[in-house]
């Protein structure tokens, strides 16, 4: 290898290793994030929004990939630059600490000594020997067991808590590292889809918005029912659908009239179907009226589908605009279903009634020579599923629960270790910890104090 | 006694608390000091107690879900787990005078509440109906609470470091002598945000779990999301600045304000400026 290109390697790991690098890319991930959150993202990118952008304007943001900010590939690169600067800060800094677990200075010399910010000495009667083993059961007692080693008649105890504390960021680390990890399973072995499936009727493929492709399930999911209820306030309460897992056209055993609401999905083969809208099915409706004429007659009943034109009396014709099944979403002083319809009269004169099921003295005050009254629907509702497979999910509980572990082991322990030195009449003890001085100190004095009534 | 009543008296509470926080911070006389923190954690009983009551009405009501709900709902709780966190820290380190920069927040939160806020108690949406919704708004809005007091030291700390350095090494007079010193300011920041910076961490995750097991994504980049990452990346840059040459001190004093700036935006700025799943922009 030449020098130059080791001076390059060794600049670039030395650049990698730099905890500037680590703020740098922190601060600028935070900032770029916030381009995302301002500009709308694929796939919800509405029309008008791309309107309204000068030209120049859509040429940088499309070119920067700002409208699929996150996927972007500078986005990516900062991503992956940060993993690759705590990969090689970890890598830097590991062996250093390990050292200090895995081969703890079992010595209390006068270099260690001078190097403690926390030593004191104490005059004790007795023999090395004594002292050793009265020191050996303090500690033990005190604080922890400790490993004595002896050197030229002059003995050394080492006591340690916690040592794997120091362990704990780096916990974090790999933990992050295991989130990507999970998230790329994710992204390349599972998906994310989207159904509708009309009450009564089966799918077998999902679409998914992303890649605008239709996905084949390995099976086929039938909504047996889908139902909505309401709070007095207006507000909905619940979405529900009953479903029922196929296989080969066989109901399978255990996923039969399973219901499902938001935050209660339905999980088969790796795949979960999440409740997550719903709308009239449209053609499959079926609307009931009765109509009668001011004048007198006997009242008509009308059935109707959405879009047919059902014969008036007297002549003209009338069709469903628009029906819900609970108007309290719209006019909250008000309950029940209604129905928005157009008449056309023998003459062509059009009008556009709302008919309410619980109010029909509604239609009868409006005066109009046929009175309307909306009886109901026979309804039929599609239910819009989330489908999502994501073979990585366990991959980012684990790197979740391992980071908030780490932390957890970062902040809130430390590694703590006294030394002893015994020689005849002559006791010496030292200490250091990896967090919080304060608090290590005040366990330090209290050591000193119980050693002197000893 | 209802606890849009206690509600009042909490309110009330933080505000005599703050003013005689700020005469503490004149007088610094030490039983004025005692009283104002007295009165703070009096307002946090009574505070404790109309949550609570709030918790039992909505049973009542027959809607019988916590009142982490909406916006209302959300920013008591937030006045809620400031004075929590800042008692922690007072009785633990014994620095009382934070009270004067901490307090404040708790009142505003409360004021903005009792005043502006839509304050009904109203059912759960299905999108809330989950337990999921206690684990995470509670997580969250304790790790939102330390980085409120780690931003009142950081701010006292600002000043204090400020004043030093106009005054050379000469002590530094007036109301700011009465400041911790500026080692004793630095360390409290870092142990408020290591209290704040795993509970965003939880809050994050759970917030995660909830919406793979609600929708069947773990993150999918919306501005609530995004921004609560954006604050865990400020403060993650906050405690690697600690052990940065160059960066200890007022740059990471700096961070801790910025990081709670951006934890206000995510919690207010993102419902009323941005659009997303977060429910609780429709209390307003």
């Amino acid at each position: 290898m030449t020098t130059k290109k080791r001076g390059f390697l060794q600049g670039a790991w030395d650049f990698f290793c730099s905890l500037k690098l680590t703020l740098f890319l922190l601060i600028l991930l935070a900032t770029t994030s916030i381009i995302g959150t301002v500009v709308p993202q694929y796939p919800n990118v509405p029309p008008e929004y791309i309107q309204s952008l000068s030209s120049s304007k859509l040429f940088l943001y499309k070119n920067l990939g700002f409208f699929n900010m996150y996927h972007s590939w500078w986005f990516i690169l900062l991503l992956y630059m940060l993993t690759v600067n705590l990969v090689a800060c970890s890598i830097k800094r590991l062996p250093r600490v390990w050292k200090i677990i895995a081969e703890p200075n079992l010595l209390f010399d006068s270099g260690l000594e001078k190097s403690l910010s926390l030593t004191h000495e104490f005059k004790m009667t007795g023999d090395a020997v004594t002292l050793r083993d009265k020191m050996t059961a303090f500690i033990k007692a005190e604080f922890a067991s400790p490993v004595v080693t002896e050197v030229d008649g002059m003995f050394h105890l080492f006591a340690e808590k916690n040592p794997y504390c120091r362990l704990g960021v780096y916990v974090v680390h790999s933990s992050i590292i295991i989130i990507f990890i999970g998230a790329l399973l994710g992204s390349y072995f599972g998906y994310k889809g989207f159904v509708n499936i009309v009450e009564g009727s089966s799918v077998s493929t999902v679409y998914d918005p992303r890649t605008e492709k239709p996905i084949d399930l390995p099976f086929a999911v039938k909504c047996e029912k889908f139902s909505v209820s309401f709070y007095d306030t207006g507000a909905p309460r619940e979405f529900k659908s009953i479903l029922t897992v196929l296989e080969k056209g066989e109901p399978v055993p255990g996923y039969v009239n399973i219901p499902i609401v938001v935050n209660s999905p339905l999980t088969y083969k790796g795949i979960t179907f999440y409740q997550s809208s719903y709308g009239p099915a449209g053609e499959g409706a079926v609307y009931h009226f009765t109509v009668r004429e001011r004048k007198g007659g006997t009242p008509v009943r009308i059935t109707v589908r959405q879009d047919e034109k059902a014969p008036l009396p007297g002549g003209g014709y009338m069709h469903v605009l628009e029906a819900v099944p609970e108007v309290k979403a719209f006019m909250p002083q008000l309950s029940g279903a209604a129905a928005k319809i157009e008449t056309v009269s023998a003459g062509g004169a059009l009008q556009q009634l709302v008919l309410f099921q619980n109010y029909p003295q509604v239609d009868e005050n409006r005066g109009g020579d046929l009175i309307f009254t909306f009886d109901g629907a026979d309804e039929k509702f599609y239910t819009g599923l989330q489908v999502a497979k994501d073979p990585g999910v366990w991959v980012v509980w684990l790197g979740c629960s391992l980071m908030v572990t780490g932390i957890c082991l970062a902040f809130f322990f430390s590694h703590k270790r006294i030394w002893i030195r015994v020689v005849n009449g002559r006791v010496t003890m030292g200490g250091s910890a990896s967090k919080n001085p304060a608090g290590f100190q005040l366990i330090f004095d209290g050591l000193v104090e119980k050693l002197k009534k000893l | 006694m209802s606890s849009s009543m206690l509600f009042n008296v909490t309110t009330f509470s933080y505000m005599v608390s703050m003013i005689i926080f700020f005469a503490f911070l004149a007088t610094k006389n030490r039983t004025v000091g005692l009283t104002a923190s007295c009165i703070a954690y009096f307002g946090f009983i009574v505070q404790t107690a109309a949550i609570i009551l709030r918790w039992r009405e909505s049973y009542a009501m027959g809607h019988g879900h916590a009142p982490l709900s909406n916006l209302y709902e959300s920013v008591v709780f937030f006045s809620w787990t400031i004075i929590l966190i800042y008692g922690i820290i007072e009785i633990k380190y014994k620095y009382r005078i934070i009270g004067a920069f901490v307090v404040p927040f708790a009142f505003l939160g409360m004021s903005w509440a009792q005043l502006r806020l839509n304050s009904g108690i109203e059912p759960l949406v299905p999108a809330l109906q989950s337990n999921w919704l206690l684990y995470h708004v509670i997580t969250c809005f304790l790790g939102y609470a330390a980085f409120a007091v780690a931003c009142g030291i950081s701010v006292m700390y600002l000043i204090k470091v400020k004043q030093e350095e106009a005054a050379g090494n000469a002590p530094a007079g007036g109301i700011i002598a009465t400041f911790p010193p500026c080692k004793v300011l630095d360390d409290l920041n870092y142990r408020a945000i290591m209290i704040g910076f795993p509970l965003l961490t939880l809050g994050i995750v759970t917030g995660a779990a909830w919406a793979n097991y609600a929708w069947g994504t773990y993150w999918s980049w919306d501005p609530k999301e995004t921004w609560s990452l954006i604050v865990w990346f400020i403060y993650a840059a906050f405690l690697h600045a600690r052990i940065t040459r160059g960066w200890v001190g007022k740059r990471a004093a700096i961070l801790s304000v910025i990081g709670f700036a951006a934890t206000i935006f995510c919690y207010l700025g993102v419902n009323l400026f941005l659009s997303g799943l977060h429910s609780y922009g429709g209390g307003k």
